[in-house]
C-alpha cells in the first residue's frame, strides 16, 4: 500500500497510514447517486449533510473510506455516500467493521448505527469494540425509538413511553449511551446533535483525529415516531440554559448568561451551582481515569436540568489493530516470512522409498 | 534397556488394536499419542481414536471420568481405528468397567492392581473385585502393580531426589507405555527424547518419567507374566515423506496453504468451542504467514469480523461446531447476499443443543444445507480422513474465492482428533488459486464508465470483487435485494425472482467444476452401492473389504461435495438395485438424495458418538446384499 501523509490538518498515527486524496475533494465527491429515502424532516438528513460536508476535510482518498452499518433507518446511511460501504445485519456492524479495520490499516472505517441496533441487539458487539479499542469511528444516531420497525420503544426510551408495543407505558429503565461507553472504557466518547452542524462537525473532527475507537452519540429527531425528543436542546429560547458544551481545558460553565457551573458535590457526584461558586471544575477530556467523564455523563436534563454535549473523553491508548499488525510484523522480522512446506513438514517425519 | 535374553516367542501379527484407558488425570491421551508416535516412526500404517469426557477433570475414579485412546496399526493400509481392542490397558477399576464391554474374549488385559482398592471399586460401581470374582476369566490378564513399581523405580533413579510421592506416582502412565513398548517391539529413543524436551524446565520430572518408562520396559523383560511378544512389520505404503497428522491440524495447514495459493491474507474470526478450538489455537501461531486470528466475543462476531475482512480482500474464515453455526446463520445469509468469499468450518459434534461436545456425529448436514432464512444456497465440502482435511480446506477456499460465496467445510470430532500417517504434499501439485481483484469499471453508463458490483462472470456467475482502496469503484453492498447487474437496492418482484435463481444457479453450476463421483467396484458385479460422506469413509471402505473377502459384491462411492452433488451422482445411484447410506445421524444425506434423485436409498444410522465399526457395517452390507 502506498503510504502518503499530509492530510489537511487532521492527522494521527493511524490516519497517516491512509492514502491522502490526490486533490482537494468536495461535498459532491462524497454524494452518491442514490435517492435519499428517509421521511421528510428526519434528523438523518442533517447528519448526512454534515458528514458529506466534513469528509472532504479529512483529506484522505475517498476510496479508502468505508462505512459499515447495521439495520434501521439510520443504517441506510452508507448508500448515500460515494465511499465503499456495507449495509449489513441488525446489530453486527461493529463486529464486521472490526474485521475490516484490523485487516486493512490503510482504510478509515466508520460505523453507522441506531440506538436499537447498537444498544439492544448489538449491545455486546459495541461493548467489545470499545473495550478492544479497534480503530473505528462509531456514529450512533439516537432517536430514542425504533424508527424502521415503526415506532416501538428502544433501550434509550424514557420509562413509561407509550408506543405500539407498550400501550401501558414501557417498563424498563433506559441506557445512558455515554455512561455505557465510558463503562466499557471507550477511549473516545462524544455527543452531539443532528441540527447543530458546527458542533457535530467539531465532534466528528475530533473523532477522526482520535486513534482508536471513537464513540459518538448523535441526538437525532425522528419526526414520525418520537418527534421533539430533543426539543429542549434545540429550542433557541431554552437551549443555552440546558446545554453544557464541553470544551477541554475550559471551566464547566453554561447558561445563556454563563451563570451556571458544575462542581463536585460532597458525595462525589456532580452538581449545578451558580457560576463563580468555589470549586468549579475544569474539563479534562484527556484524563486517564474516566471517573470525571462518567460523572459528567450522569448529568441529564431530567436529573440536573442540563445535558452535556461535546467530548467527554479522548485518551490515547494502544489499539487492537495496531497491536495485532505489530505481532505479525514482529513475527516476520524475527522468524522470517512463513514457508508453507517447512510448516507442514514440521514435527516428526519419516520417508518410505 | 535390559540386555537380558530369554526364551520367549515373538508372534508376527498383521495388525493390532491397543487401547489405553484411565482417569482423565492419568495422562492417557499423552500415553496414546506417544505410543502412536513410536509406531509412526516404525513405519506402520495407523489410525487413532481418542475418546475423552467433556469435563476437564471429571469425577476421579468414576466411569464417567474415564479417558481412552485407541490405536490401530498394521503392516498394510488400514482405514479405521479398529473395532475392538486386542489389548486393553486399564489404569483403574473405572477404566476397566467402562471398557471391558468392548474387549472380545481372549484379548489381553493389563490392569494396574494397585488401583483396585475398596474405595476405587466402589466409585467404579463394582460390588465385588473383578480381579478375583471371575469377571476377567475370558481374558488373558496381566496383573501389574503399576503404581507401586513406578514409585519405587522413580525413587531408585538418579536425579529424582526432589520428586515427591505424588509426582512419582504421576509417572505411572510412562511405566505403562514402557511395558507396552516392550510388548509390541516399539522403538524407544523417541519417547526418551520427547520426555527430555517436554520437561526441559524440570529435569527431575523428566528423570522420573524416563525412569518409569524404562522400568516398565524392563519389567516386561523380566516378568514371567508375558510369554509372547508381538511384532507388526512396517507397512508398504506409497513412497514419499510422511508425518502423522490429526484432522484439525491438517485442516489448519490447508487453510494456511489456501492463503498462500490464493495470494490472500487469512483472517480467522472465531469463538472457542470443542472440538474446533484447536484450529484457532493452531492458526494463531502462524503470524509470520500473515494470518490474523481474532478471538471474538461470540460466534456472531467471529463470522462478522471474517466477513468484514473478506470485504476488505482477505480470505475470511470462521471455525466452530454445530451450536456456533446456529448463531452464525444470519451472517451466512448476509454472505450469500453479499456474494463474498468466506469459509465456514463446522467440526460437528453430538447434538442437539450442547449435546455431546467431545463425541462425533454427522448431524449438521441439513443445518449447513438449509439452516438459513430465504433461499440461501451454500456449497458444502466434507473431508473423508484426517489427512484429507488439508485438501478439503483448499477445495473450500477454491470454491469460496472463485464463486464469491460462503462455503461450508464439514469435518467432525472423529476426524478432528483422530490421526493417521499423511503423505506430505508436493508444493508443485497444489492448485493455483490466485485471485485477482477487479480494478476497472465494468460497464458504460450514460455518464461514462461505471462499476456494477453485481455484473456477473457469464461462466461462473460470480460477481466482481473490488476491494476498498480501489479508486473509481466505490460501491455499497448490503443484505437488501439488489438489482441484477447494477447492484442498487431493488424491491422489484421480477428482479428478486431473477436474483434468487441466479444465486441458486451459481452454486448449482459448481457441479461442472468438481470431479465426478467415483465408484469403487473391483468385481464390477455389484448390485448394491454403499454411499457415504465425510468421516465414515474409513469404516465403510473397511466394511466393503470384509464383505468382498467373503466373495460378495459391493460398490462404494463417497461424496466430497454435498452441495452441489457431482454431476453424475444421479446416474450412478440409478444404476444399482439398492443404495445403502450409512450415516452418523438419522438419515440426513438420505433425505437429500431421495429428494433430489427420487432414489429410495436405505439408511443405516447410528448416533452413539463414536465412528462406525468395520464389522458392524460389513454385517449391514451383507444383510442388504442378501436380502
Ligand atoms: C435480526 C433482526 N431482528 C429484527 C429486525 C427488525 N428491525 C429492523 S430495524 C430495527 C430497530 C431499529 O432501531 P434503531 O436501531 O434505533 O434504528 P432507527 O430505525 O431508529 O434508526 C428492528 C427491530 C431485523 N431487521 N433483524
Ligand atoms: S421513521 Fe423516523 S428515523 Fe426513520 S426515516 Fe422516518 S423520521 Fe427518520
Ligand atoms: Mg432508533
Amino acid at each position: 500500500m502506498t503510504v502518503t501523509t499530509n492530510h489537511t490538518g487532521i492527522s494521527n498515527r493511524l490516519l497517516d497510514l491512509v492514502p491522502a486524496a490526490p486533490a482537494q475533494q468536495s461535498r459532491k465527491d462524497f454524494t452518491s447517486d442514490q435517492e435519499v429515502r428517509w421521511c421528510p424532516g428526519c434528523g438523518d438528513y442533517a447528519i448526512l449533510a454534515t458528514v458529506q460536508g466534513f469528509l472532504p476535510e479529512l483529506g484522505i482518498a475517498r476510496e479508502n473510506i468505508a462505512f459499515i452499518s447495521g439495520i434501521g433507518c439510520s443504517s441506510r446511511f452508507p448508500y448515500y455516500l460515494q465511499t465503499y460501504g456495507m449495509h449489513s445485519i441488525h446489530g453486527r456492524a461493529p463486529a464486521i467493521a472490526t474485521g475490516l479495520a484490523t485487516s486493512r490499516p490503510d482504510l478509515s472505517v466508520w460505523v453507522v448505527t441506531g440506538d436499537g441496533d447498537a444498544l439492544s441487539i448489538g449491545g455486546n458487539h459495541l461493548l467489545h469494540a470499545l473495550r478492544r479499542n479497534v480503530n473505528l469511528k462509531i456514529l450512533m444516531f439516537n432517536n430514542r425509538i425504533y424508527g424502521l420497525t415503526k415506532g416501538q420503544y428502544s433501550p434509550t426510551s424514557e420509562v413509561g413511553k407509550i408506543t405500539k408495543s407498550t400501550p401501558f407505558g414501557s417498563l424498563d429503565r433506559p441506557y445512558n449511551p455515554v455512561s455505557l461507553a465510558l463503562g466499557a472504557e471507550a477511549t473516545f466518547v462524544g455527543r452531539s446533535i443532528d441540527s447543530d452542524r458546527a458542533h457535530l462537525t467539531s465532534v466528528l473532527r475530533a473523532a477522526a483525529e482520535h486513534p482508536g475507537t471513537a464513540f459518538v452519540e448523535i441526538f437525532q429527531n425522528c419526526n414520525i415516531f418520537n418527534d421533539g425528543a430533543f426539543d429542549a436542546l434545540k429550542d433557541r429560547s431554552s437551549r443555552d440554559d440546558v446545554t453544557l458544551k464541553l470544551a477541554h481545558g475550559e471551566p464547566l460553565v453554561f447558561g445563556a448568561e454563563g451563570d451556571k457551573a458544575i462542581r463536585r458535590a460532597d458525595d462525589g457526584s456532580l452538581e449545578v451551582v451558580p457560576a463563580g461558586s468555589p470549586g468549579v471544575l475544569v474539563h479534562d477530556a484527556t484524563a486517564t481515569d474516566p471517573s470525571q467523564a462518567f460523572a459528567l455523563s450522569r448529568l441529564t436534563g431530567d436529573t440536573h436540568g442540563v445535558t452535556p454535549i461535546g467530548i467527554f473523553r479522548s485518551v490515547d491508548a494502544p489499539t487492537y489493530d495496531e497491536a495485532l499488525n505489530t505481532q505479525i510484523s514482529d513475527a516476520r522480522e524475527k522468524q522470517g516470512a512463513g514457508d508453507l512446506m517447512s510448516l507442514i513438514s514440521g514435527g516428526e517425519t519419516w520417508t518410505i522409498d | 534397556m535390559s540386555e537380558q535374553v530369554r526364551e520367549r516367542e515373538t508372534r508376527r501379527l498383521d495388525r493390532v488394536v491397543v487401547r489405553f484407558a484411565g482417569d482423565s488425570g492419568d495422562g492417557m491421551q499423552l500415553t496414546g499419542e506417544q505410543f502412536t508416535s513410536e509406531t509412526a516412526t516404525f513405519g506402520n500404517d495407523l489410525s487413532t481414536l481418542p475418546d475423552f469426557p467433556a469435563e476437564i477433570r471429571a469425577p476421579a475414579g468414576t466411569p464417567a471420568g474415564v479417558s481412552g485412546f485407541q490405536l490401530h496399526y498394521s503392516d498394510h493400509d488400514i482405514l479405521t481405528p479398529g473395532d475392538a481392542p486386542d489389548v486393553l490397558v486399564a489404569m483403574n477399576p473405572a477404566a476397566l468397567k467402562a471398557n471391558l464391554k468392548d474387549l472380545p474374549p481372549g484379548a489381553s488385559l493389563i490392569v494396574n492392581t494397585d488401583a483396585f482398592t475398596g474405595g476405587n471399586l466402589k466409585k467404579a460401581g463394582y460390588a465385588t473385585d473383578p480381579l478375583t470374582d471371575g469377571t476377567l476369566d475370558p481374558y488373558m490378564v496381566h496383573r501389574v502393580p503399576l503404581t507401586s513399581m513406578t514409585i519405587n523405580a522413580v525413587h531408585a533413579a538418579e536425579g529424582t531426589g526432589s520428586v515427591n510421592k505424588k509426582e512419582a506416582e504421576r509417572a505411572k502412565n510412562m511405566f505403562a507405555l514402557g511395558l507396552m513398548s516392550w510388548l509390541y517391539h516399539r522403538p524407544t529413543e523417541g519417547t526418551v527424547g520427547f520426555l527430555e524436551k517436554k520437561f526441559a524446565k524440570r529435569p527431575e520430572i523428566a528423570a522420573a518419567n524416563i525412569a518409569a518408562f524404562r522400568a516398565g520396559f524392563n519389567y516386561g523383560e523380566t516378568t514371567e507374566s508375558f510369554t509372547v511378544t508381538y511384532e507388526v512389520a512396517p507397512a508398504r505404503m506409497r513412497s514419499g515423506t510422511y508425518r502423522r497428522i490429526t484432522g484439525n491440524l491438517a485442516l489448519s495447514y490447508g487453510l494456511v496453504a489456501a492463503g498462500e495459493l490464493t495470494g490472500l491474507p487469512l483472517f480467522l474470526g472465531s469463538y472457542p468451542i470443542t472440538p474446533a478450538s484447536d484450529i484457532l489455537h493452531e492458526l494463531s501461531k502462524h503470524k509470520r504467514f500473515g494470518v490474523r486470528t481474532f478471538q471474538a466475543e461470540d460466534e456472531i462476531a467471529g463470522i462478522g469480523a471474517a466477513l468484514g475482512a473478506s470485504f476488505g480482500g482477505s480470505l475470511g474464515i470462521t471455525t466452530t461446531s454445530g451450536p456456533g453455526v446456529a448463531l452464525k446463520s444470519e451472517t451466512i445469509g448476509l454472505a450469500v447476499s453479499l456474494e463474498l468469499p468466506l469459509v465456514i468450518v463446522d467440526i460437528q459434534r453430538g447434538g442437539p443443543s450442547t449435546g455431546l461436545p467431545t463425541k462425533t456425529e454427522q448431524s449438521d448436514l441439513l443445518q449447513a444445507m438449509f439452516g438459513r432464512n430465504g433461499e440461501a444456497p451454500v456449497p458444502i465440502v466434507a473431508p473423508r480422513s484426517p489427512g484429507d482435511c488439508f485438501d478439503a480446506a483448499i477445495e473450500a477456499a477454491r470454491l469460496a474465492t472463485k464463486y464469491r460465496t460462503p462455503v461450508f467445510l464439514l469435518s467432525d470430532g472423529y476426524l478432528a482428533n483422530g490421526s493417521e500417517p499423511w503423505l506430505l504434499p508436493i508444493r508443485e501439485t497444489l492448485p493455483d488459486l490466485k485471485v485477482t481483484f477487479t480494478t476497472e469499471p465494468n460497464h458504460t453508463g450514460p455518464k461514462g464508465p461505471e462499476f456494477w458490483p453485481y455484473l456477473r462472470d457469464p461462466e461462473t456467475l460470480a460477481r466482481p470483487w473490488a476491494v476498498p482502496g480501489t479508486p473509481g469503484l466505490e460501491h455499497r453492498i448490503g443484505g437488501i435485494e439488489k438489482s441484477d447487474g447494477q447492484g442498487n437496492i431493488s424491491y422489484d418482484p421480477a428482479n428478486h425472482d431473477r436474483m434468487v435463481r441466479l444465486r441458486a444457479a451459481k452454486v448449482a453450476g459448481i457441479a461442472n467444476d468438481i470431479p465426478p463421483l467415483e465408484v469403487e467396484d473391483p468385481s464390477e458385479q455389484a448390485r448394491v452401492l454403499v454411499l457415504g460422506w465425510g468421516s465414515t469413509y474409513g469404516p465403510i471402505a473397511a466394511g466393503c473389504r470384509r464383505v468382498r473377502a467373503k466373495g460378495l459384491h459391493v460398490a462404494q462411492a463417497h461424496l466430497r461435495h454435498l452441495n452441489p452433488f457431482p454431476a453424475n451422482t444421479g446416474e450412478i445411484l440409478r444404476s444399482y438395485d439398492k443404495v445403502l447410506i450409512p450415516e452418523m445421524n438419522l438419515g440426513q444425506l438420505r433425505t437429500l438424495i431421495r429428494a433430489e434423485f427420487l432414489v429410495d436409498a436405505i439408511g443405516y444410522n447410528q448416533v452413539r458418538g463414536l465412528p462406525f465399526k468395520a464389522a458392524e457395517l460389513a454385517g449391514v452390507l451383507e444383510d442388504v446384499i442378501n436380502q
